[in-house]
């Protein structure tokens, strides 16, 4: 079960659209800084598969300029 | 999924979580994520945030208080704040909890018989206000003061202005700040007539160079440092470390220079040879804006009682200036200072390039000095020299310490000569405060009376006899403390403290009185950019506890004047504000209506047709200027600034072969000023439980010293026992040792110096000698 953080960087002025739009997905934490144009994501996922989905998912939208793994990690199911 | 499992896999996130926050660390210096801030608060919250500036330093970084059923239970940076744009130190996110020891004053104790009696406020105020009386009738009104602190609130400042300068009719009024930045307005007033910094926080987002002149601002002016180190980030900007220790400043600065004490003089006059020698003076600026001049030297350092001094400026002029430099060339300087010649003209190349914006920032370093007023006077040399002035990015900007050494000590003017506009030895001046306060002008002495370290010399002599100290913790803090603690102790003196803690202080007291704690009541502080910042009453004071305000309203209503102190107590704080306002009206110090200060995250003065003043002196920001030049230094007469010939002269003790370290004291970024508050903040206190000497590592080990060795230091004052740290968090060089002032078991203000500045009476605590001897 992958854990993963990225650094998600905003189009100008779309933070607050970005926010709404990674807030939506069930897979995915959000931590906007309060003063930079920038927000955390923590993605947990079940599988590699739906990790990479994922992935594919949030660099879809629109509002997001840059996405940046920051670090990974694997968990047993159980 | 099993708990365990449940468990560790929340914990990964949170891991996960925090490496993200670490790298966003390092490429937003200073960012700030909601659930760092809101971390460890009980899901459900629902909190009410309310603006205020932070409770500790100079900075005036704008906090909310997240408030729950009557509890400030959080805190976090607001957005909002101009000077802060969201971010907080250390003490700031904790600062709430030091509402909350459990060791809170909530009554007034009296002393009865040796021993502390508790008794009701009413009681306490009757007592002191009858104390006062009597000591002023057997003893004459100049027996009777106050000592305040830039932590005073700016109605405190001036109501306990208003009382004893207006109505009672002494001058026997003091704060802490002029241990702190008296050297500051000194220098202000020498150079520019007029007080406080021209420029503002915004300086740091136009500069490319920043220096800072002895000053650990890593540690103390943390949030501003975080600005400096984002336009790094960003632009690439420069940050130069010009200091006498290696600190986390200059870990994280680009170049860091150290300098033997009291050699920043020589290094300055340096600086402007090179400035000059290489053609690099703006002559334009100089002719139609400055004047030159020099004073007195050899003025002594004010170590006897009754030291009088009162410099003899005198004219001179550019060539005079350029001789008198001839003796400060860099390689002349090397010697003295221990500073290569090379560094000296990289220092200098900054400031002699038209290109580069250069912002110098100081604080304890050159103002806690016994040249301080120079020191101050060198560095606007400099700038001036160049033309690099009151423009934005181009800035000689002196920091305070403390939340309202600006707001209330410097503008209200708590010191012995000042009035909230102007000084008592000018007849206007006394005649303007007169005819606002509604007293006789005669009320108002013309001669000042005594400044800090002399006026508790004089509680020694018997020469005062009654002192009220508020919100500051002098026997901790005095340089020679031995002396001033068994002052207190004579027979015939009495001693009113007003504080939240018990503090070595409260342990001299005559009377206690506890007072309520910023957001406990409703006040304004002023911070080093002259913004102005207000907070309302978020949550009740405990017990009996009375902002400091209050109680001297109380007391001057016993001591009828009741007429002068007609403040209604439930909207007291509007207006005193209101009246205060009326000293400064105008467009050089005009202060912003209360509904705005209410309105927003502070104002800065002068505050003229509803918008603050960023550049003062500067035609195109400031309305003031009228002289129809670019520049107008409105501040003297003729609108000119002065350069002034300030020569090196060295400190008053040195090492020698008895004593043969140089000791400097200082603070850590945990702790506020004596720990009073911080040391009940069980994060801080943990971090940093303790004083310490720090000793330069090379000599730690030949004398088999290791971190945490009991070491002996010894002046001619006295001794002290301190753990040592070595290769901690600074390095001083070859004979020289650190030690932080905060911890109120080890008091190495018992063993410091009480020599000052003879012009603005400021102590050194950064130079002295002492023996260092393993235990």
């Amino acid at each position: 079960m992958p854990i993963k953080s990225y650094l998600a960087h905003p189009l100008e002025g779309k933070k607050t659209e970005l926010i709404k739009a990674i807030s939506d997905i069930s897979q995915c934490e959000v931590i906007p800084a309060e003063n930079e144009d920038v927000v955390i994501i923590v993605t947990e996922t079940n599988t590699k598969d739906e990790e990479e989905k994922l992935k594919e998912q949030l660099e879809a939208i629109g509002s997001l300029k840059l996405l940046a793994l920051v670090s990974g990690f694997n968990t047993p199911i159980k | 999924m099993d708990n365990s499992l449940t468990n560790r896999r929340s914990f990964i996130k949170k891991m996960a979580m925090l490496s993200a926050m670490a790298a966003a660390a390092t490429m937003f210096p200073g960012i700030m994520f909601a659930s760092e801030q809101e971390e460890g608060l009980p899901k459900g919250k629902d909190l009410d945030w309310k603006k205020t500036p932070c409770r500790f330093c100079g900075v005036g970084c704008g906090v909310l208080v997240g408030i729950e059923n009557g509890k400030a239970v959080a805190v976090k940076g607001d957005p909002k704040s101009p000077v802060n744009k969201g971010l907080c130190c250390v003490k700031g996110y904790h600062s709430v909890i030091s509402i909350y020891g459990k060791d809170r004053l909530t009554h007034p104790w009296v002393k009865k018989n040796g021993k502390y009696v508790k008794t009701t406020m009413k009681e306490a105020l009757d007592l002191i206000a009858s104390k006062m009386q009597t000591t002023i009738k057997e003893h004459g009104k100049d027996s009777v003061s106050i000592y305040g602190s830039g932590q005073w609130t700016i109605p405190d400042g001036y109501v306990a202005s208003k009382l004893f300068k207006g109505c009672i009719g002494t001058n026997n009024v003091e704060a802490n700040a002029r241990l702190c930045m008296a050297s500051a307005v000194t220098g202000f007033m020498t150079s520019f007539g007029i007080d406080e910094p021209m420029g503002c926080y915004d300086d740091i987002d136009h500069a490319n160079a920043f220096i800072l002149w002895g000053n650990n601002m890593a540690e103390m002016h943390p949030v501003l440092f975080s600005r400096i180190l984002d336009q790094r980030q960003k632009r690439g900007v420069k940050i130069i470390d010009f200091a006498t220790r290696t600190t986390r400043t200059s870990m994280a600065s680009d170049k860091s220079i150290i300098f033997k004490p009291q050699t920043d003089l020589a290094v300055a006059n340096a600086i402007c040879y090179e400035i000059i020698n290489n053609g690099w003076v703006n002559k334009s600026f100089v002719e139609k804006h400055c004047n030159f001049k020099k004073g007195l030297t050899d003025m002594g350092y004010g170590l006897e009682d009754n030291y009088k001094f009162k410099d003899k400026p005198e004219g001179i002029n550019f060539e005079e200036f350029k001789t008198f430099l001839e003796d400060y060339s860099p390689e002349k300087v090397e010697k003295l200072s221990g500073v290569s010649a090379k560094d000296i003209k990289y220092m200098a190349a900054y400031y002699g390039d038209p290109n580069v914006k250069v912002m110098s920032l100081w604080c304890m370093g050159p103002n806690q000095h016994t040249r301080g007023t120079w020191m101050n006077n060198l560095i606007y040399n400099i700038h001036l020299l160049t033309g690099k002035i009151s423009t934005p990015g181009n800035s000689p900007f002196s920091l305070t310490g403390q939340p309202s050494a600006c707001g209330t000590v410097r503008e209200v003017g708590t010191l012995t000569h000042k009035l909230p506009h102007g000084v008592v030895m000018n007849k206007k001046h006394r005649e303007h405060a007169a005819h606002i306060w509604d007293v006789p002008v005669e009320n108002i002495p013309s001669k000042p009376t005594y400044h800090t370290v002399e006026m508790f010399r004089a509680l020694d002599r018997g020469d005062i006899r009654f002192m009220w100290i508020q919100v500051t913790n002098p026997m901790v803090t005095m340089p020679k403390l031995k002396r001033y603690r068994d002052a207190t102790k004579k027979e015939g003196r009495f001693i009113v403290v007003s504080d939240i803690y018990p503090t070595p202080t409260t342990d001299i007291a005559d009377v206690i009185l506890p007072s309520a704690m910023w957001i406990e009541r409703e006040g304004m502080y002023g911070n080093s950019e002259r913004r102005t910042q207000q907070f309302d009453q978020l949550i009740d004071p405990p017990g009996e506890a009375m902002s400091d305000t209050w109680q001297l309203v109380e007391v001057a209503k016993r001591l009828g004047f009741e007429k002068q102190f007609y403040y209604k107590e439930e909207n007291h704080i509007e207006e005193i504000y209101n009246e205060y306002r009326r000293h400064h009206e105008g467009k050089k110090h005009n202060m912003a209506p209360y509904e705005v200060l209410k309105s927003q995250p502070g104002a800065q003065w002068p505050y003229v047709d509803g918008k603050s003043t960023k550049w003062r002196f500067n035609a195109e920001y400031d309305p003031a200027c009228s002289n129809g030049k670019d520049f107008h230094f409105y501040g003297k007469p003729d609108g000119k600034a002065i350069i002034w010939q300030r020569p090196y002269e060295p400190a008053p003790e040195e090492p020698d072969n008895e004593y043969p370290f140089w000791l400097c004291t200082g603070r850590v970024i945990e702790h506020w000023h004596t720990g009073s508050m911080t040391r009940r903040i069980p994060v801080l206190h943990k971090a940093v439980p303790h004083a310490y000497v720090e000793l330069n590592p090379e000599q730690a080990k030949q004398m088999q010293i290791n971190t945490g060795d009991k070491v002996k230091l010894t002046s001619r004052r006295g001794s002290v026992v301190l753990p040592a740290s070595v290769s901690e968090r600074g390095v001083p060089v070859k004979n020289s040792v650190f030690v932080p002032f905060f911890d109120e078991n080890l008091l190495i203000n018992d063993i410091t110096l009480d020599a000052f500045c003879p012009i603005s009476k400021q102590p050194d605590y950064k130079k002295c000698a002492v023996k260092v001897e393993k235990v």
